[in-house]
């Protein structure tokens, strides 16, 4: 088991003939990927990789059953594209786009929310590296060889730090059920907490790893949630020790503004919830390796 | 991306926010003669910088005659205004704003702000005004009120009264508070904000309600679709690193340490900064170069670090997962070649091709001080900048 995604996932790819949805949906699919279908309006007839490109995401829908969808859409038109995807019927989502506006997010969330919980669409980024399941799947623009199969659930709202802390694992031979990142965005599709409940219920999960950083509420959200409601063992790192107050971090969601938005702030609160936190980047796959040891 | 606060008034008003009277001057002649077309005996002079804090900082005084005016003004244009926002440095007065001084009766505190919570856009106000809201919600929590506007159909009348009644605000003035909400509110979401912040809004002696103050900040990702406020974008207030990356498509924070970094992803650029700090050292910037990260784009980060005089030491760290590492290193090498780099660099590669890239960085004959795991990239470079120059043959060996 993994969650969100596995092998059998029929994925489309909106915006799939620009040039890097061309090059990740070749990686996609070299990796395993059940990618069945583009989406480009306008450019419905054309083939991307040997795959069918449609018009809109509700043809895409009717004529391959996709379940899933990779937004590689620019700024300006992915908050549609997204909504197009929730209407559409497609069950999971995965937007890459960097760049998209504060506002137009929150226009998708309300959206996403007239339907009712049963059909409501799952979304995860914007502005992340996207979501695998090793070995099954990979949905996203990570490279698929630095994650082993196994049993550790990771989220993270950082790409390449992400990539660091699966790198790390490998290193000492431990896989990992499925990474989804949740992006660096102020307004994003799902939470540490939505996630945390995922893995929480996946039984091929063992012990959940959750990278954050400074500026957002998630992190102390997901504290209170672990306490209450999460039984496996959970590790997490906070970056953003050094960063200034007031200041954006590269990600426009990181941003210290708030009481217990400060990266030392975070660390307290996971700790006060019981979660082992690394206590550098260095270590994220030492402080895993040890928490493993002694469940084991 | 913040504006001053003439321009935020302006925008304000032009959505039925009501503002004194007050005029834009690029010098002291200008200020006087502005003071004199107002009319009136009393005048609120204004630095006008992207900061809080103005007042106590002696950004902010009242003049009665256009004398005072000059005086004053000559004081401020062209110094700096230090204030507890704006870092030792300070920031450049290059106009004030002049304004009809008005009798207050009461200050009220009001924001609007992109509440991550609920995802929404939320209204916060209190009784308190002039006061921080910092200070407001760490000394009078029970007096801010705060409602969330449903995206859907927009801030509704009620919710304004609701906040009027919370505030005890005369229900003579309930009308013109709502007008007042409801434009902070329109304005907020026309054109892309992500603060408006009134502070404060005032209720005069004869029963007006007026925006005293007015800050506000966009959203940097919706500016494709606001011209008219892109063009509000004052370099003169930022630092001059971060104006010189942004116009190259970089992402850069400038700090206090010595260390340059220059990594590739946000995430990692902070766990970088981190680690470095860990490590005994102090990191001389954030500096997010992209996923790409093509030859280009090193070589820029690389003039960008530089210009900083404080930085003894470079740390290049990048997680290559796409892209490869070799191509990563012939980056690293081509910028070394161009730029004239006479402080120590410590490379860290990772990822895709790790192998061929580090024997890049070995044939280039370059100085290099190669690193595999990040405790070791930060432990050599808080070592190379501590033990200076004049030691970097010895750890050139080692390594």
């Amino acid at each position: 088991m993994s969650i969100l995604i596995d092998q059998d996932t029929r994925v489309i790819v909106q915006g799939i003939t620009g040039k890097m949805a061309r090059f990740h949906t070749a990686d996609m699919l070299a990796y395993g990927t059940n990618v069945v279908a583009g989406v480009v309006p306008g450019k419905g007839g054309q083939t991307v990789e040997g795959l069918p490109v449609f018009d809109t995401v509700e043809q895409a829908v009717a004529q391959t059953n996709a379940e899933a969808s990779l937004v590689f859409v620019p700024p300006p038109f992915a908050a549609d594209s997204i909504m197009e995807a929730a209407d559409a019927g497609i069950k999971y989502c995965v937007c890459i786009t960097d760049g998209i506006p504060a506002q137009d997010m929150i226009q998708v969330k309300r959206y996403m929310y007239r339907y009712p919980k049963d059909r409501r669409m799952v979304l995860t980024g914007p502005n992340c590296a996207g979501t695998i399941s090793p070995g099954k799947a990979l949905l996203g623009i990570m490279p698929g060889h630095i994650y082993l199969p196994g049993h550790v659930g990771i989220i993270g709202r950082s790409g390449t730090l992400g990539y660091e802390a699966a790198a790390q694992l490998k290193a000492h031979g431990i896989g990992v059920s499925t990474s989804v990142g949740i992006g660096g965005d102020p307004i994003n599709g799902s939470s540490f907490k939505d996630l945390l409940q995922r893995f929480e219920e996946d039984c091929d999960t063992h012990i959940i790893c959750m990278i954050g950083e400074i500026g957002g509420p998630q992190e102390a959200e997901a504290a209170a949630y672990i306490c209450d409601h999460v039984r496996k063992p959970v590790v997490a790192y906070v970056a953003g020790l050094t960063a200034p107050k007031g200041r954006t971090m590269g990600h426009a969601g990181a941003i210290i503004s708030a009481f217990g938005e400060s990266a030392s702030e975070k660390v307290e609160i996971l700790s006060a919830a019981g979660v082992k936190v690394a206590p550098n980047p260095a270590v994220i796959g030492d402080t895993i390796a040890d928490v493993l040891k002694e469940v084991a | 991306m913040d504006i001053h606060e003439y321009q935020a008034k302006e925008i304000l008003a032009n959505f039925g926010v009501d503002i004194p009277p007050g005029a834009l001057a690029y010098s002291p002649e200008q200020a006087a003669y502005r003071a004199r077309e107002l009319g009136g005996e009393c005048w609120v002079v204004k630095a006008q910088v992207h900061a809080g804090g103005r007042g106590k900082a002696g950004g902010v005084k009242l003049c009665r005659s256009d004398n005072e005016i000059f005086t004053i003004c000559e004081s401020l244009f062209g110094h700096k205004l230090v204030t507890h926002q704006t870092g030792a440095e300070g920031k450049g007065i290059y106009r004030v704003y002049v304004e009809a001084a008005v009798p207050i009766e009461r200050e009220i505190y009001l924001g609007l702000v992109l509440d991550r919570t609920s995802q929404r856009v939320m209204i916060v106000a209190s009784a308190e005004g002039g006061m921080e809201i910092e200070d407001i919600s760490a000394e009078r929590p029970d007096s801010i009120v705060r409602a969330t506007v449903e995206p859907a159909v927009g801030l509704q009348d009620f919710q304004c009264r609701q906040i009027a009644f919370k505030l005890g605000i005369d229900p003579a003035l309930t009308q013109s508070m709502v007008r007042t909400l409801k434009g902070a509110y329109r304005a907020f979401r026309e054109y892309d904000a992500t603060m408006v912040e009134i502070n404060p809004l005032v209720i005069t002696g004869d029963n007006r309600i007026l925006a005293l103050d007015a800050k506000m900040t966009f959203d940097d990702n919706a500016l494709f679709r606001h011209p008219n406020i892109s063009e509000l974008r004052d370099k003169s207030q930022e630092d001059p690193r971060e104006s010189r990356a942004a116009d190259r498509g970089l992402s850069y924070v400038g700090l206090e340490g010595n260390i340059g970094c220059i990594v590739n992803g946000a995430g990692l650029a902070m766990a970088t900064m981190d680690t470095i700090k860990l490590a005994g050292g102090e990191p001389a910037n954030f500096l997010d170069i992209g996923g790409g990260a093509t030859p280009e784009r090193v070589t820029k980060a690389f003039r960008l670090v530089l210009s900083d005089g404080n930085v003894q030491t470079v740390l290049v760290n990048i997680f290559a997962g796409i892209n490869r590492c070799d191509w990563v290193a012939e980056g690293v090498v081509q910028a070394l070649r161009q730029v004239s780099v006479n402080v120590p660099v410590i490379v860290r590669l990772a990822g895709t091709n790790v192998e061929a890239g580090q024997k890049i960085l070995a044939k280039s004959g370059l100085p290099i001080i190669r690193a595999t795991t990040l405790n070791e990239a930060a432990e050599r470079s808080v070592a190379a900048w501590k033990s200076g120059n004049s030691d970097l043959k010895k750890l050139r060996a080692v390594t």
